[in-house]
């Protein structure tokens, strides 16, 4: 990305540090955002409607 | 096109502003107002019916009430502050131009137009079926259209707030991560995208049925998939609620997070889980399972509780070494004594907080819980909780954060300061007295959405004890209270926006921010910058919030093996 | 001012846990695993679970189940409208009819006899709750759910709708007697 290059005046880290991985994850919004409905909508909704789906009928 | 750069720094804050970002704010913010204005007129009606020695309304109007009451409250007090709240923490806080804010008016106009063409249906009478709207109880095809045209315009707010983070990071107009608020409005505005995407997935066939277009709409899946926009859209309150707490914190305090780490990995809970707590609703449903069930209402193993609680403790906690590290380190409370409860700003916020945690998250766990939601659902227990959590937690957070931003944002002076010292001790405690006595109501069995539980003239009337009826009465007096609390602020925010003086601001200045560079972030005093302060109690640097937190836990513990108790006395199941 | 301005170490997600923070985590997630394992725990030794039995199936079929239990079983009728009142054997199927705005029939059980009711709405959606044994069960048009009850207390019960189902929802109550 663009801090690559840049040197940091605000810290006295070495700028070639690598960001953790987890610190990424929470630094990118969209991959946040694509995990925040996928989930929900896997584990909430789509496995829901499929249990209602699968209601036998009374015989 | 030619894009607006025109800033203001804020004389007493130091923070920048957008100028398009500041009219939109602005605007959202007068709207919430105004939404919150209807939404207690509508109160008032509810609570002084439900009192069944005034019992005001006719059912029609009480019903019609309820609807609106809801739809008002809810949704739109709620959001329209969200949405202001998110080009706050997104534009001021990242000192960054608002993205597309014209595209920004488009969807603060069409919120405007859903919500009217939703009350215009509720007020017509044609739409009484409550916030709710369960299919197959119909309403005037207005209403669906009203929250679909609503829902699209706060998608677009989401939108714009995403844009503009993605302008800062292009424009360098930040060093690193983003700040921990607007990491929390990340949250919020991921909460808010899975939240209108389910509500389109339901509202838009069930505006086609009320049309004719669409033959039948199934209540089993509308509940099921309508619970994913109706629950997580007061999910979205609680991420936004804990930045506002992170963001007074800071503020008064000028606390810091305890560490990055712990506060944005418990965001991070919410973002996976917390929408998984629509199925609170779905607990005493047919034909959903009980693994469904136990993993989706446990959000995976109680993720997004332990989130909650770690908010709980890192908010006062950063207040708690904030205080030490100004000297009021002595004992165990010294810090929380000798903070500012004068200012309503603080005060507005720490209530909040304890009431969101001991009165919301509490009983919100127990509806939560499998099996003791029997012994709760649709009583009026579950509104008793909600108002704890939407009012106390939600409402009594945006009221502090609306007495910093009236100088900060309005430019105006405070009209009425002694006044404002106690608003948010009547409204919170008022509020909280409102909902403890509604659960109380709850347990005794009251239900909720129902106009008269005296049954009177019905063949087989069920007889409340008398205890459930003092506690319908003494619900209604705390809400009389509270909806004082509520006029008072009112009064207050509307009179200052509109008449108070403005503040003079000698030095004002419009900042041309130059393309591509930004300032630097202020830099942050050494003592708070250390990592270890030399601080606190037998190495903890927050010993007090610790205590706080286990009183709060042994609470938590005590009242949820209580219910398994009374859960255990009623008849067998299975 | 810092949780409102970015972080101030470019990496700080390596930065020590403080030992108030790390001691509540620990604290915390422990007991919401026990919270999270309460509920299994109660379906294995507990006595108040719902099945999950449930079948899709009609307002006519429903009814027509209903009323051959009512044919075999009424005892005799009570109020103005000739509520029929049903006493159904102990273990066998019993069908409870909610409608605008009333419950049908009434039911006679015998203490700590078991049960399967069924429940179903013939309309809208209504919210069976057994007062004051305070349980509550959402009740769905189109899905018969069977419950296994077995009542411990003789006496009467009232059941009352705790789902808001219209105008006249305050109207819609009835009687449960047990033996």
């Amino acid at each position: 990305m663009t801090t690559e290059t840049r040197v940091d005046p605000m810290n006295d880290l070495p700028p070639e540090e690598p960001v953790p991985v987890m610190q990424q994850l929470l630094d990118n919004p969209f991959l946040l955002l694509f995990l925040g409905v996928a989930l929900p909508t896997v584990l909430y909704v789509i496995w829901g409607v499929m249990e209602i789906v699968n209601i036998p009928v009374a015989k | 096109m030619a894009v607006n750069r025109m800033f203001r720094t804020c004389p007493s804050t130091g923070l920048l502003f957008h100028e398009p970002a500041e009219k939109l704010m602005k605007a959202h913010a007068v709207a919430a107002v105004v939404s919150l204005l209807v939404g207690g007129i509508l109160a008032l009606g509810v609570t002084l019916t439900r009192w069944q020695a005034v019992h005001l309304l006719s059912p029609d109007w009480f019903y019609l009430f309820l609807t609106a009451h809801g739809v008002d409250m809810l949704v739109l007090w709620i959001i329209f502050f969200e949405i202001a709240i998110l080009y706050f923490a997104s534009s001021t806080l990242l000192r960054c131009r608002l993205a597309t804010p014209g595209l920004a008016w488009v969807g603060f106009w069409l919120m405007i137009l859903g919500a009217i063409m939703n009350n215009y249906a509720i007020f017509s009478g044609t739409s009484s079926v409550m916030f709710t709207s369960y299919a197959p109880m119909g309403a005037h095809p207005a209403f669906y259209l009203g929250l679909i045209l609503f829902a699209v315009g706060a998608l677009i707010g989401c939108f714009v707030f995403l844009g503009t983070l993605v302008v800062a990071k292009a424009e360098r107009t930040y060093n690193g991560s983003i700040p921990l608020v607007t990491f929390g409005a990340v949250t919020a505005c991921i909460i808010a995208v899975f939240t209108i995407a389910s509500g389109a997935i339901i509202l838009i066939p069930t505006f086609l049925w009320s049309v004719g277009l669409v033959e039948h709409i199934d209540s089993l899946m509308y509940r099921t998939v309508w619970w994913g926009f109706g629950h997580s859209s007061q999910q979205i309150n609680v991420a936004a609620h804990v930045s506002v707490w992170y963001a007074i914190a800071a503020i008064v305090f000028g606390a810091k997070p305890m560490s990055e780490k712990v506060s944005r990995g418990a965001f991070l809970l919410y973002i996976l889980f917390l929408q998984l707590a629509s199925a609170h609703h779905l607990l005493a449903d047919p034909g959903l399972t009980s693994n469904w069930k136990i993993f989706n209402t446990s959000y995976a193993m109680y993720l997004a509780v332990l989130a909650s609680m770690v908010h709980g403790l890192t908010v006062p906690g950063a207040i708690e070494v904030a205080q030490r590290e100004k000297g009021y380190n002595r004992g165990l409370f010294e810090w929380l004594r000798k903070a500012p409860w004068g200012n309503p700003v603080f005060a507005g916020m720490f209530i909040s907080l304890i009431g969101f945690g001991f009165l919301g998250g509490i009983s919100g766990v127990m509806m939560g819980t499998e099996q003791l939601n029997l012994i709760i659902h649709n009583t009026i227990y579950v509104p008793g909780h909600f108002h704890a959590t939407v009012v106390v937690g939600t409402t009594l957070a945006f009221m502090s954060l609306t007495y910093f931003l009236i100088p900060v944002l309005f430019r105006r002076k405070m009209l009425f300061p002694k006044l404002a010292q106690w608003q948010p001790y009547l409204f919170g405690l008022g509020m909280s007295a409102f909902a403890l006595f509604m659960m109380g109501a709850g347990t005794l069995g009251v239900p909720r959405r129902h106009w008269d539980i005296s049954f009177a003239g019905n063949a087989m009337p069920y007889e409340f004890p008398g205890a459930a009826w003092l506690m319908m009465a003494l619900t209604a007096l705390a809400g009389l209270a509270a909806v004082v609390g509520g006029a008072i602020y009112l009064l207050i925010t509307v009179g200052s926006v509109f008449f108070a003086p403005r503040v003079d601001v000698p030095d004002f200045k419009h900042v041309r921010a130059a393309e591509g560079i930004a300032p630097a972030p202020a830099p942050v005093a050494a003592a708070i910058a250390a990592h270890h302060p030399n601080v606190g109690m037998a190495g903890f640097v927050a010993p007090g919030t610790l205590v706080l937190a286990m009183v709060f836990l042994i609470s938590f513990i005590l009242y949820y093996f209580v219910n398994w108790k009374y859960l255990s006395t009623v008849w067998p199941l299975s | 001012m810092s949780a409102i301005l970015p972080p101030e170490d470019r990496v700080w997600w390596k930065q020590p846990l403080d030992r108030v923070e790390g001691t509540w985590v620990v604290i915390a997630l422990i007991w919401c695993l026990i919270m999270f394992f309460m509920m299994p725990y109660w379906h294995v030794f507990g006595k108040q679970n719902l099945a999950n039995e449930a079948y899709r199936t009609t307002p006519e079929v429903y009814m027509k189940k209903a009323q051959d239990m009512v044919d075999k079983f009424t005892v005799r009728t009570e109020t103005d409208q000739k509520i029929p009142v049903v006493a159904p054997p102990a273990g066998s199927d019993v069908y409870l009819v909610a409608r605008l705005w009333s419950w049908w029939p009434i039911l006679e059980l015998e203490a700590g006899k078991s049960y399967r009711i069924h429940l179903m709405s013939m309309d809208w959606l209504h919210g069976f709750s057994l007062q004051p044994e305070n349980i509550n069960i959402q009740v769905h048009p189109g899905y018969d759910h069977v419950l296994t009850v077995q009542p411990t207390r003789a006496g009467t019960y009232s059941i009352i709708c705790n789902e808001y189902c219209g105008i006249n929802h305050h109207t819609m109550s009835s009687k449960l007697y047990v033996k």
